[in-house]
């Protein structure tokens, strides 16, 4: 607050407007604003800045509100707004490629053909409200890794790509080295995850989605993502992610057997969904004990399942 | 005529279908500014050269103030004061207002700042005067508290700790009874215990609580503005606390987002404002945050209720005996022990008891104060009263309705006398009504006995499908008086000036309707004044569904009286006799006239009759009148509230797919405003019902300071609120027959709730606690499975 405002900027960091320098008061801490238009410029920021609790800035759906109530007071923001190239979703050697300023509600209608494109436009009706989907980003929510985050759990069962950009260089980061726990990721402090990569699944595969929340835009108390293919009438290639339960949402192999070469069925979808529940490692808390938890990746493994076409 | 009610019957009150605007459902005058963005809110008065206040909140729930160190603060520019209890030593705790003469209580008031224990988180320490709202939340931030944690007591079920050294927490132990419980007991065929709990929560209002006080030093004048609910009332406590006369203190209220009981009540804040503005001899603002209202602002609702009943084999009840651990957070606020003891009054409902004994132990615990909210200690006992229902007609095989039916009171024992036994408490004389005539209405037109055989085949079907009944009993209007004053202006336009309140329930139009139905004018004509002491010097305020009743009788003796005045010198101007004469949009004229008869406007009138006038001859100028309304009674509006829920077998949810909420409310004063006040209240009453609930850890900490944690119902989570508004019973005790409606639609929504779920369950009595969530139903249903 008042140390942050009356620290120097230091020559480097270029000013992103002239109010910054004005003593605006406002309900969250006091930071400094950066506001790069390209890329250089966004890293060279953040790496000057990280180390002094700079925090990137996208949609801001997570961050602001917990900045409203002070619970996070960052001294630097680095609104990443404004850099174009960051916008872009596109296909492109069979993986879809969703920039970092990419919305939430860029994915109401498929963004691309075949099953991702129908899975994608399913999810997005999870997340929040309308009015939070037209600000947040998909980006930004795999960068804060809320257990209970959507993106974060299609990103762990389709075993999406982070890339991420720093001074140092660009980096591929694999879906099961991301997530770390909860809200925590191996993204370094000073890069920025510029865009992820989800692979196109073949054209015949099944994509489902089931979440449970106390009401309609909640935080999930547990979600689960399955993805499978039929060969001969047969379970192949199934892929079962469970969010919302454990700190970080991941496959769970032990449903994914339990599907594997199965005809499709209750029984089947019964047995994955005990599988998902026994295998995990449930989060607790005052309102969700562990055997609660267990029981809604059971019922939503199931569901999902049952949805999945 | 100047004085209306005082004990005697009124005539039946004519329909709607009889009246020009009273009774019907016609559009609110007071929206245009309101959804036109220009509503005039706490947050939007400010006032030049004005200081901001930010509050240091304590962040343990109980333990002693070692030091404050405002030193940091006080060097940050902008901060001109940072004070503590010690700045403030000579206020005194914020006083009761419904129990001015309270005994054994006053020691459990809360002082404006902690003076040396904090008692919870949130609980006011120091308070930052600044040039800027941010700047003192800033500053604020710099304030270091020292505190010595002490244990903390977080049930009321608990064993009771200590308020302070040598005071316990059980701070009273209050009780009501009548008829000879020990018999009804002794002679019972069966008897049935339940042991059940209503959880803690409270209103949200969209708009959180703000306070501004202001100092007029030339005329010696002190201000608050900001105010809800209550402003009268509130100028007399804070008359009594500042030591002014009220003369010398008026209270202004704006635009109100929304009431719910909690708004409006007097708070540390406001006291500090007003001590502040007068010490500074500036303007000084305050503005509540989100997380500062969902951690400071009243809640309640939180009892546990150890109850038991005795019934004949009939299922005829012969006594009912309850004890109640009221969880009372960490003061006694305004209220003093007005919620415990509604709750008792109110817990025999609409049912012929015999014999009844209730005890509250009213406890302290280390969370947020409890008041007062919407319908305060009726949902709690009409929940309590509906599991002792239904776990009677479990024990003894009968239907639930039925079991009800049987016991409610019936229209030909009315006026029925509820006497207690302890000196003191006020009787209740239920006023008028047919409770089993609504009920049957309610079943009939929600189509329950098609609904009996639609859940069978559902849940042959596996599904889980349940619906519930609970039936109850309102009090509104409860005196003594209020007042109005009514002034034709010389164009027509007529200025109403109430002691009322506004929330947003509507007030304006209701207060309008009235006058304009006994003057004879267009309602929208009708300018109505509420919330300004400076303007009249008495008021009722909006709470306990009194606005409507009371100040509407009021408004309607007042109007009735400038009608009378109207007429009189209109008898002179057309030579007419007076009682030929009626006032129809204005314009007094020969009764049932078409156009063309001799005529004057009540404008016209209002200029013939200015001071100075030949026409007088002695009689006071200006077409305005000044009347009171009194009463010695309370009036009884009754309802029945009706769910089908299903649940969720897999995930323990509820979804409510109907609710009824069946009211008779005597005489509507507008249809249209009354159903969303049944509306609005029932949305809320789901919420305590099923999601809302102020969690604390086992140290004190609040975990629902946030809107992602306090679960109030959204649009997805209600079904569209059925409502059947009756009109068969008017007070007699009231001159337009009006009861009050605020309450109606939230009072049996735990209760209904609970049953419905019982049934969807097929587990009678499962449901002991709410809200029922999703996690507890999941645990009945294991629960089922293993037994």
């Amino acid at each position: 607050m008042e140390r942050a405002r009356a620290a120097p900027a230091p020559e480097k960091i270029r000013r992103a407007s002239a109010w910054t320098d004005k003593k605006e008061t406002m309900k969250p801490a006091s930071f400094r604003y950066h506001a790069p238009k390209t890329l250089d410029e966004a890293v060279a920021v953040l790496a000057e800045v990280a180390p002094d609790d700079g925090r990137v800035l996208a949609g801001g759906q997570s961050l602001v509100p917990i900045m409203a109530f002070r619970l996070a007071k960052p001294t630097h923001l680095v609104d990443i707004n404004g850099i174009k190239e960051l916008a872009q979703i596109k296909v492109d050697g069979g993986k879809l490629r969703i920039g970092a300023c990419v919305r939430h509600a860029a994915f109401y209608e498929p963004v691309c053909d075949g099953p991702l494109g129908r899975l994608l436009a399913t999810v997005v009706r999870s997340i929040a409200h309308h009015p939070i989907r037209t600000r947040g980003t998909f980006c930004g929510s795999v960068a804060h890794a809320d257990p209970a985050s959507e993106w974060c759990a299609v990103v762990a069962t389709l075993d999406g790509e982070m890339v991420a950009q720093s001074q140092r260089g660009e980096r591929i980061i694999p879906a099961k080295d991301y997530f770390a726990g909860i809200m925590t990721t191996t993204l370094q402090e000073d890069e920025l995850l510029t865009e992820v990569r989800l692979p196109m699944p073949a054209p015949d595969t099944r994509v489902g989605f089931q979440e449970f929340s106390r009401r309609a835009g909640d935080f999930a108390l547990s979600m689960a993502v399955t993805i499978y293919r039929l060969e001969g009438g047969k379970i192949a290639d199934p892929r079962v992610g469970i969010g919302g339960a454990e700190p970080r949402a991941r496959r769970i192999a032990e449903a994914e057997a339990a599907l594997r070469g199965k005809q499709p069925g209750a029984d089947v979808f019964n047995a994955a969904g005990e599988a998902a529940a026994a295998a995990i490692d449930p989060l607790e808390d005052i309102h969700t004990g562990a055997e609660y938890r267990r029981d809604l990746v059971r019922a939503m493994t199931r569901r999902a399942l049952d949805s999945a076409a | 005529m100047t004085h209306g009610g005082n004990g005697h019957d009124y005539p039946t009150p004519p329909p709607a279908s009889e009246r020009r605007v009273l009774g019907h459902a016609v559009t609110r005058i007071e929206d245009r500014p309101l959804v036109t963005g220009r509503g005039r809110y706490a947050g939007d008065i400010n006032f030049p050269h004005q200081l901001h206040m930010r509050v240091v909140r304590s962040p343990k729930a109980h333990g002693r103030i070692i030091s404050v160190d405002a030193s940091v603060a006080l060097k940050m520019p902008g901060v001109v004061a940072v004070w503590t209890n010690d700045d403030i030593a000579d206020l005194s705790p914020i006083d009761f207002r419904a129990d001015k003469n309270a005994t054994g209580i006053r020691e459990f008031r809360q002082p404006a700042l902690a003076k040396t224990y904090v008692r919870y988180i949130g609980d006011p320490v120091a308070a930052v005067f600044a040039d800027d709202p941010y700047v003192a939340e800033d500053a604020a931030e710099h304030v270091a508290l020292a505190i010595e944690e002490l244990p903390v007591v977080m049930s009321a079920s608990d064993p009771p700790g200590e308020f302070e050294p040598g005071r316990s927490s059980e701070a009273i132990v209050l009780h009501h009874s009548f008829g000879d419980i020990e018999a009804a007991f002794k002679n019972a065929h069966a008897v049935v215990e339940i042991d059940v709990q209503t959880g803690r929560h409270s209103g949200v209002p969209m708009e959180t609580r703000g306070a501004i006080g202001v100092y007029d030093a030339a005329k010696d004048l002190l201000e608050l503005h900001g105010a809800a609910k209550i402003p009268h009332r509130n100028r007399e406590t804070l008359c009594r606390m500042l030591k002014r006369s009220p003369s010398s203190l008026h209270v202004h209220e704006s635009h109100v987002g929304g009431g719910f009981g909690i708004r409006g009540e007097l708070y540390p804040e406001d006291l500090l404002v007003l001590v502040a503005a007068m010490r500074f001899k500036r303007p000084v603002k305050w503005i509540e945050d989100r997380r500062e209202h969902l951690m400071c602002a009243n809640q309640g609702r939180e009892q546990r209720h150890l109850a038991r009943i005795a019934v004949d084999k009939n299922g005829h009840i012969l006594g009912i005996e309850d004890e109640i651990f009221h969880d009372q957070g960490a003061y006694i606020r305004t209220h003093g022990v007005n919620v415990p003891n509604r709750t008792m009054c109110m817990m025999t409902g609409a049912y012929k008891v015999p014999a009844y004994r209730a005890k509250a132990r009213v406890r302290l615990t280390n969370k947020t104060p409890a008041a007062t909210y919407r319908a305060p200690g009726r949902y709690e006992s009409t929940f309590v009263r509906s599991r002792l229902m239904d776990a009677v007609a479990a024990k003894l095989g009968l239907d639930p309705v039925e079991v009800r039916r049987r016991n409610l009171i019936t229209a030909d024992e009315l006026p029925y006398v509820i006497a207690f036994n302890e000196p003191g408490i006020e009787e209740l004389e239920f006023d008028s009504g047919d409770y089993p005539a609504l009920l049957d209405k309610a079943l009939k037109a929600f189509g329950w006995d098609k609904l009996q055989a639609v859940m069978k085949r559902r849940r042959a079907a596996g599904e889980l499908v349940g619906a519930g009944v609970a039936i109850f009993m309102e009090e509104s209007g409860r005196g003594p008086s209020d007042n109005a004053r009514i002034k034709v202006d010389p164009d027509g336009d007529v200025e109403l000036i109430t002691g009322g309140a506004s929330l947003g329930q509507g007030f304006e139009t209701s207060m309008a309707q009235i006058c304009a139905e006994a003057l004879g004018v267009d309602y929208q004509r009708v300018r109505v004044i509420h919330g300004q002491t400076d303007l009249i010097d008495h008021g009722i305020g909006a709470h306990a569904a009194r606005a409507t009743v009371l100040t509407g009788g009021a408004v309607h003796v007042t109007a009735t009286m400038v009608r009378e005045k109207a007429i009189e010198f209109a008898a002179e101007l057309l030579q007419t006799p007076a009682a030929d004469l009626d006032i129809v949009d204005g314009m007094v004229m020969r009764r049932g006239a078409k156009d063309g008869g001799p005529s004057i406007s009540l404008g016209d009138i209002a200029k013939r009759v200015a001071p100075g006038s030949k026409l007088l001859r002695g009689r006071d100028p200006q077409l305005a009148a000044h009347g009171w309304y009194n009463t010695d009674h309370t009036v009884f509006p009754y309802g029945v509230h009706l769910a089908v829920v299903r649940v969720d077998r897999d995930t323990g949810k509820v979804a409510v797919e109907r609710f009824m909420v069946a009211y008779d409310v005597g005489r509507a004063v507008n249809p249209l405003l009354i159903e969303g006040q049944l509306v609005g209240g029932c949305v809320q009453g789901l919420g305590g019902a099923l999601s809302e609930e102020f969690v604390y850890d086992e140290s004190g900490e609040p975990l629902s300071a946030t809107f992602a944690d306090y679960l109030m119902p959204t649009l997805h989570e209600v079904p569209d609120v059925e409502v059947l508004l009756t009109e068969d019973a008017p007070s007699p005790r009231h001159p337009l027959g009006l009861k009050g409606a605020g309450e109606g639609g939230i009072n049996g929504a735990g209760g209904v709730i609970a049953s419905a779920i019982d049934d969807a369950l097929q587990m009678p009595g499962a449901i002991t606690r709410l809200p029922v969530t999703p996690q507890r139903i999941r645990e009945l249903l294991r629960r089922r499975a293993t037994a």
